[in-house]
């Protein structure tokens, strides 16, 4: 049995049909005029194959092309993309089947920050009464490790809401490489969560060693296709309509092998697209059916999702705003999108512009999760840990996200009134109002028991002190004293032995770990 | 026989279940007798009152304050089964001066003039019942003479006041003055609750005890009846 989501009842759309058609109508214009500047020779050479206009054209010393894409090639890629799309997982109940007309949501971490930030609670003596000391949260920001990487795969293991893992951090350690860290950042998640674990590539040239790691460890090729126990985000075109070299030539690559891919674009309202809400969206969603086409021609068939970060430009700096009100309402638009075209789509929420965890992190986060999920997405990515607009990460803040998202999932659970309860209650009604105290608290006990009543949060302090750290930290540490089920011992052994650049500090079973 | 029916008692008050038709917490119960039948049952065999109020009753009791403290049960249970207790402590009232049973004491509860909130009275009043105190409520919007007029006739050890709004916690001490007016007010204790009030406002309007919530009104009233 797969993990099961959320399904939103009645999900919430901010766009009306027509509009739909309308961005759907200036995506396929913007596809033919001004069409997509190409630096991957390969997609040109794929492009220009199957009839799309193509022109040499030059960007300072580099050659690059300009394809322009007809409808019908589109229009055939939208048929042959798949509309259920598996994300698999080591241990198979962690799986997920986002079916792109179905409103069921999952909640995934990500994104990949440079910086991970730890929190420790010094103390402080009130200065007029030495007597009183209090305990303050101090955060403290440094580049992450692959060290972190498996902390915080260890945690989202455990995280109750957390139904997919995207890598957190990017991993920085003396001795991690370009040509060493994918197989480093997979292994290290892989081997701290039984859930779904979704990447960025960062050289081509190691995908196979990753691939090839992913067969030994789902039970081999058919078994890796029948359980894709990893999948891939590709930010192939850069906003605006700009084929990037590298990451499409790993997309092709990886849409060869036939892995879950989810085709990524996060255009900037005011600097890499328009600010003007229709322009953001026919742009965002001419460059992920660009990439949905490239896919599609590559390998028909092969899964892909729909992905969409839309994020607004900030007037002050022109840096991300992810706690502006306009992102979510792109992401809601995009989600909308994906759905027109039953494709899974892979939506942004509870990223904030803030350092720090604190009050402006919640209410931002807060704000974009419950609105965000409210639309349905089928993977709801970023949501847990990402402060900083996608720059920092921390684990309290992630444990903190999964209180959020316990609260969502009990929202939208189905409304619970039918004839029967109706009957039952009435009953109740009856039989109280004949009572002298008239409360109705006797019937709280069994309802109470069946997890219909929702928990409170979970780190309410006592009287007026505020304690909602302390217990978060608190938690986060008994999740990591919990064990996690790595990788087994001999399948383990393989990796090591076939993988090269693997460092011998994550293998759990050398001898003195 | 006696120890099946006093064990069953028992049972009934930790499932919180007053008559047959109660759900209580395990499956299935609804249909068997819940504690009304068990104490009329009880009382027809003749059983000793004494043996059903401690081996039955108070015992029952205990274990659901030990349930409580382990946090296997909840408030809600804790108030089921004081309600259980209540009904039979009722059911056995007349037979208890009989048994030579001292009741444990008499108390008046009243929510104050101009406020209609009873859901902490009412509480307060299925604690105290389950406690083994005789308990009348004399209602909602009480005027303080009529308050005054209900202890004359009632007698009770303690008035309980209850008020939600801060502008009814002031008839609280209207009341209180009525009762010293009227000469009655060093025949009984008074002990103040509800979200407003606190300890401080008790003791500037002459009451005897606050209670924060009904399980602090309960020992405070338990403390007063000690002293």
């Amino acid at each position: 049995m797969p993990r099961e989501g959320i399904l939103v009842p009645n999900p919430y759309e901010r766009i009306t049909d027509e509009q739909i058609r309308q961005i759907h109508r200036a995506s396929l214009q913007i596809l033919l005029d001004p069409g997509l500047i190409c630096f991957s020779k390969k997609a040109a050479e794929i492009f220009h194959s199957n009839g799309a206009e193509v022109t040499t054209t030059s960007s300072g010393d580099n050659p690059c092309w300009n394809i322009k894409i007809p409808e019908k090639l589109v229009i055939e890629a939208l048929d042959s993309a798949p509309k259920t799309v598996k994300l698999g997982a080591r241990n198979p109940d962690n799986a997920l089947i986002m079916k792109g007309d179905e409103p069921r949501v999952y909640f995934i971490s990500g994104s990949e920050t440079n910086i991970w930030l730890d929190v420790d609670f010094p103390a402080y003596v009130k200065k007029s009464d030495r007597s009183i000391e209090i305990k303050v949260p101090e955060f403290h920001p440094r580049r992450a490790t692959v060290a972190d990487l498996c902390q915080s795969a260890h945690v989202c293991e455990h995280l109750e809401t957390l139904d997919g893992y995207i890598r957190t951090v990017n991993i920085q350690d003396a001795d991690i490489t370009e040509d060493n860290k994918d197989v480093n950042k997979f292994f290290a998640s892989l081997n701290n969560t039984t859930k779904h674990f979704m990447s960025g590539l960062t050289k081509l040239e190691q995908l196979d060693n990753v691939v090839r790691m992913a067969e030994l460890i789902a039970g081999g090729k058919e078994a890796l296709q029948e359980n894709p126990i990893i999948s891939f985000i590709t930010c192939l075109v850069k906003s605006p309509l700009q084929f990037v070299e590298d990451t499409t030539d790993a997309f092709i690559e990886i849409c060869r092998r036939g892995l879950p891919t989810a085709v990524s674009s996060s255009p900037q309202a005011g600097t890499t697209a328009p600010i003007k809400e229709a322009g953001i969206m026919a742009q965002i969603n001419a460059e992920v059916l660009a990439g949905i086409t490239l896919g599609q021609l590559v390998n028909k068939g092969t899964p892909l999702l729909y992905g969409s970060v839309p994020v607004m430009a900030r007037m002050d700096t022109l840096g991300d705003s992810y706690g502006a009100v306009e992102t979510s309402q792109y992401n809601i638009d995009c989600v909308q999108m994906a759905r027109f075209y039953k494709i899974p789509n892979y939506s942004t929420s509870g990223v904030c512009d803030t350092k720090i965890p604190g009050q402006q992190s919640s209410i931002e986060r807060l704000f974009s999760d419950i609105v965000v999920t409210l639309s349905g997405p089928q993977f709801l990515h970023c949501a847990y840990g990402l402060l900083d607009c996608n720059a920092v990460f921390c684990l309290l803040q992630a444990v903190l996200d999964d209180a959020h998202f316990q609260m969502l999932k009990f929202f939208l659970k189905t409304p619970r009134i039918n004839q029967q309860e109706l009957a039952e209650t009435m009953k109740q009604i009856r039989e109280v109002v004949e009572t002298p105290q008239k409360l109705y608290i006797r019937y709280i006990r069994q309802v109470m028991r069946s997890g219909e009543i929702s928990a409170p949060y979970p780190f309410e302090g006592d009287g007026e002190s505020d304690s909602v750290f302390a217990l978060a930290y608190q938690r986060m540490n008994e999740l990591l004293a919990k064990p996690v089920e790595h990788i087994d011992p001999d399948t383990t052994a393989k990796i090591f032995q076939e993988i090269p650049g693997l460092l011998p500090r994550l293998n759990v079973y050398k001898e003195g770990k | 026989m006696t120890e099946d029916i006093i064990s069953l008692i028992r049972e009934n008050v930790i499932q919180g279940r007053v008559t047959q038709d109660d759900e209580g917490l395990d499956e299935g119960l609804v249909g068997r007798p819940g504690v009304t039948e068990l104490i009329e049952k009880a009382l027809a065999k003749r059983l000793d009152v004494r043996d059903i109020i401690n081996k039955g009753l108070t015992e029952a009791m205990n274990l659901v304050g030990q349930k409580f403290e382990q946090k296997e049960y909840y408030i809600p249970d804790m108030l089921a089964s004081a309600e259980a207790v209540g009904v039979a402590m009722e059911i056995l009232g007349p037979y208890l001066a009989r048994s030579g049973i001292k009741p444990k004491g008499k108390v008046l509860l009243a929510t104050v003039k101009g406020d209609l909130h009873d859901i902490g009275k009412n509480i307060v009043m299925i604690l105290l019942r389950g406690a083994g105190y005789t308990v009348k409520d004399l209602g909602n919007d009480m005027e303080p003479q009529s308050i005054v007029n209900a202890v004359r006739e009632e007698n009770p050890q303690f008035l309980g006041l209850s008020a939600l709004l801060t502008s009814t916690m002031v008839n609280m001490r209207d009341t209180i003055q009525a009762l010293e007016e009227s000469g009655l007010r060093d025949k009984v204790k008074v002990v103040i609750g509800g979200a407003p009030v606190s300890e401080e406002y008790a003791k500037s309007i002459g009451a005897d005890g606050y209670g924060s919530d009904g399980f602090q009104a309960l020992a405070v009233i338990e403390s007063l009846t000690s002293t």
